[in-house]
């Protein structure tokens, strides 16, 4: 049972008289190989081979979601209302496994919440909607595959998504094409309303598109107000994970840094799947930077700015929206970090206060994240719209065109504060709010909004 | 002359943590010439195994001192990590030990993916990363060097020595004792070794079991040094150290810990001096790793293959 394969036949005896010393496991792997070296060499190559893959895989690597996900969710709707006619379908496009999935699965339950109210409302007479959750995994080519799901389904009605810029922009064709309306909760790159050159040449791309969170051309020059006016940091050094949202952010932060007088000190990068950052920080370092800025996301920020602190660099860090997360601070956000946020802290507003007690009630397994309220908000805008399209007739697929005006000209408030979108689809809500770690958690430092 | 110094060291912490998981891919190699690519995910399980013990296992006074804390991850990781190992030769190469070599290669595939869904559907929090305590003495070592200053953290140390000392023990273990000449002889000749009385079955398993231990020391001190881990931990670890491995020539202890202390430098000095920065510090350590192959393919302390007739 354990003879090995190769036929025994008579060699030479490897050399005796052993040097102790670290050669010896070389010489029996070499006279192994005497053996059959073809076989090493290709079970090596076939191994570098296979690594490489992995490696060039390592984005895409698919998982599959377990627990709940969308469907049974419109628990004991009230008698009185009349759901007879359809099922109708609210997709979700949100990474719901992987490193970021702490957000999404608040994205998840916050619009399943939304529309668990709405049945419980008869928002839509005669209709009853439902939440479809699909996994993005924070990939660009999964998300699309995830949008080609939705829209092949005629009930859906609209999406709200994704988590992230890069995700977004694989998602806008594939749903623009069928005419799905999608409201971001979460998108802060200006391309994705205003086309690339969002500064002087504003152009709507696809007129399905909203988001009800404002973009890095308003998050991050407030940043850059905040760290270099009030904070007086006038020498900054920029880290990103080069991901569509961290660069946006960071590039917008560094122009009005720079024009309020701060110094640029260092620019870095750092991959998504790495967990030692000692380069980055050893790099950034030697410039003798005041404050870091952190362009990227809380699973990377957080041990960045613990790592920092243990190699003596020990500096505010500031990230956006995607630092402001409790997981940064588990993972190793230090006192006095920072991070911008869109809206207004959620204590403040009445409405806010009541989706979070409504949350809470709920009892899910996650926490509703930084995105949580701007999905149940992104939920209510798709509800609301629907119901004014609907009114009491039929909902058909040829609707799904009045749906998206109805969605563009939607006023109402919500969690997070005034719902109503300009022109090129983006929130003209554009209040933020600087966040600072203290007694190991986010507390509201600043709310005010951009003047330019 | 203070960053290259900073860089230097942070290589050289980084390295020492790959060296210590390219042990075990080097040794199994060495004895069954299987590439375990499922021993980066032994060393991420072994991670949570540590964090498992401290949050669930021990006292809460024991949490409190540090000595305490760590010994009882130490344990833990380690028993996790082993007897992670021998399941997987039993159940998973065993079965195909006398199969095509690249039948167990797409096993350990499978069993490496295997283990990361487990952990992050069963682990509580691990859907994202999750953090894990410092247990151990919390000051940075600063040493003051001309144009600035250097830092060491206590774990960065702690790390390059155990791995040496790791490594070292290792050796005089294979090259003095009984067992490590019985894996020597099962290495050369598992037929003749079960002539001459070696049970290769037994002696195959105690490579798993060193590897794994190996495997769990590097997933307490990942713990301690970077305090936090999520299940994709194991992958890019895993491909360093298997980079490590076949750098300095597969089978060979030496190379393995030299591979490893190669590669995190090369990481940090030339993500800070070769042109691109951090963002292309990987592709000089895989620049590297091909122009070794190319030239030396048998690795750099691994023996030259000769072509016998």
């Amino acid at each position: 049972m354990t003879t090995s394969q190769s036929v025994t036949t008579f060699r030479r005896n490897p050399p005796t008289g052993m040097r102790a010393g670290f050669g010896m496991l070389t010489r029996i792997v070499r006279t192994k190989a005497e053996k059959g070296h073809h076989v090493r060499n290709q079970t090596v190559k076939a191994a570098v081979l296979v690594a490489s893959a992995l490696l060039l895989a390592a984005c895409g690597t698919n998982k599959t979601e377990s627990g709940s996900s969308g469907g049974n969710n419109s628990s004991n709707t009230q008698q009185g209302c009349d759901q007879s006619k359809d099922t109708l379908v609210i997709g979700v496009i949100a990474p719901q496994s992987g490193g970021l999935s702490a957000l999404g699965l608040g994205i998840r339950n916050s619009a399943e919440l939304a529309v668990e109210q709405a049945n419980e409302k008869c928002a839509v007479p005669g209709y009853k909607l439902k939440v479809q959750t699909e996994d993005d995994q924070a990939t660009p080519q999964v998300g699309a595959q995830a949008a080609t799901r939705l829209s092949s389904n005629a009930k859906v009605i609209g999406v709200i998504g994704t988590l992230n810029s890069s995700v977004a922009q694989s998602v806008q064709p594939v749903l623009q094409a069928k005419k799905i309306v999608q409201v971001s909760p979460a998108n802060t790159s200006p391309s994705l309303t205003r086309g690339d050159d969002f500064l002087n040449n504003p152009k709507r791309k696809y007129d399905n598109y909203f988001r009800v969170c404002a973009t890095d051309d308003v998050q991050g020059p407030f940043a850059a107000k905040y760290l270099v006016g009030k904070a007086g940091k006038k020498s900054i050094a920029i880290i990103t994970d080069g991901k569509t949202y961290g660069e946006g952010l960071a590039s917008e932060f560094k122009k009005q840094a720079e024009k309020d007088g701060a110094k640029i000190v260092a620019t870095e990068k750092v991959g998504e799947k790495d967990t030692d950052f000692s380069t980055v920080i050893n790099a950034v370092r030697g410039a003798n930077p005041d404050a870091i800025y952190y362009g990227g996301e809380y699973p990377q920020a957080g041990p960045l700015s613990k790592q920092a602190k243990d190699l003596g660099l020990n500096v505010p860090v500031m990230g956006g929206d995607g630092v402001y997360d409790p997981k940064f601070i588990e993972l190793g956000g230090k006192e006095g970090d920072l991070a911008t946020s869109v809206g207004a802290p959620v204590d403040s507003l009445d409405t806010a206060k009541a989706f979070v007690d409504a949350y809470k009630a709920k009892k899910y397994k996650d926490e509703l994240g930084a995105y949580g309220a701007f999905s149940y908000d992104a939920a209510n805008v798709i509800i609301g719209a629907l119901a004014q399209t609907v009114k009491s007739g039929d909902w058909s697929e040829s609707q799904r065109a009045a749906l998206i005006t109805n969605v563009g000209s939607f006023s109402a408030p919500g969690a997070t504060g005034e719902l109503k979108f300009d022109q090129y689809g983006d929130s003209t809500n554009k209040l933020m709010t600087v966040y600072k770690v203290s007694g190991g958690k986010w507390n509201p430092d600043e709310t005010g909004t951009f003047g330019g | 002359m203070a960053t290259l110094l900073q860089q230097l060291i942070s290589g050289l912490v980084l390295g020492g943590q790959i060296a210590l998981i390219a042990l075990g891919y080097t040794m199994v190699y060495g004895i069954i010439q299987l590439i375990n690519f499922a021993h980066g995910e032994v060393f991420m399980v072994s991670v949570f195994g540590a964090l498992a013990t401290y949050n669930w296992f021990i006292p809460e006074s024991w949490q409190q001192t540090w000595p305490l804390a760590l010994l009882a991850m130490l344990v833990g990781a380690v028993v996790v990590a082993v007897v992670l190992a021998v399941l997987m030769e039993r159940f998973a190469y065993r079965p195909l030990r006398n199969a095509p070599r690249l039948a167990p290669l797409i096993t350990a595939l499978g069993v490496s993916v295997m283990l990361k869904e487990i952990v992050r559907l069963s682990f509580p929090g691990a859907t994202a990363a999750v953090h894990v305590p410092r247990a151990f003495w919390d000051e940075p070592i600063t040493f003051k060097v001309p144009g600035g200053t250097v830092v060491i953290g206590s774990t960065g140390l702690l790390v390059i020595v155990v791995a040496i000392v790791g490594a070292v023990l290792l050796q005089v273990y294979i090259s003095r004792s009984r067992m490590g000449r019985a894996m020597r002889a099962t290495a050369q000749d598992p037929d003749t070794a079960r002539l001459m009385g070696v049970d290769p079955n037994r002696t195959i398993v105690l490579t798993f079991v060193i590897g794994g231990a190996l495997a769990g020391v590097a997933g307490v001190l990942y713990g301690v040094h970077l305090n936090n881990v999520d299940t994709d931990a194991g992958f890019l670890t895993g491909i360093f150290a298997f980079t490590a491995a076949v750098l300095g020539g597969v089978g060979s202890i030496k190379g393995a810990v030299i591979g490893g202390f190669i590669i995190g430098v090369i990481k940090t000095v030339g993500g800070q001096y070769l042109p691109g920065g951090t963002a292309y510090d990987l592709v000089w350590i895989f620049v590297l790793l091909i122009l070794v192959l190319v030239f030396r393919p048998q690795g750099l302390f691994g023996e030259p293959e000769r072509v016998r007739a």
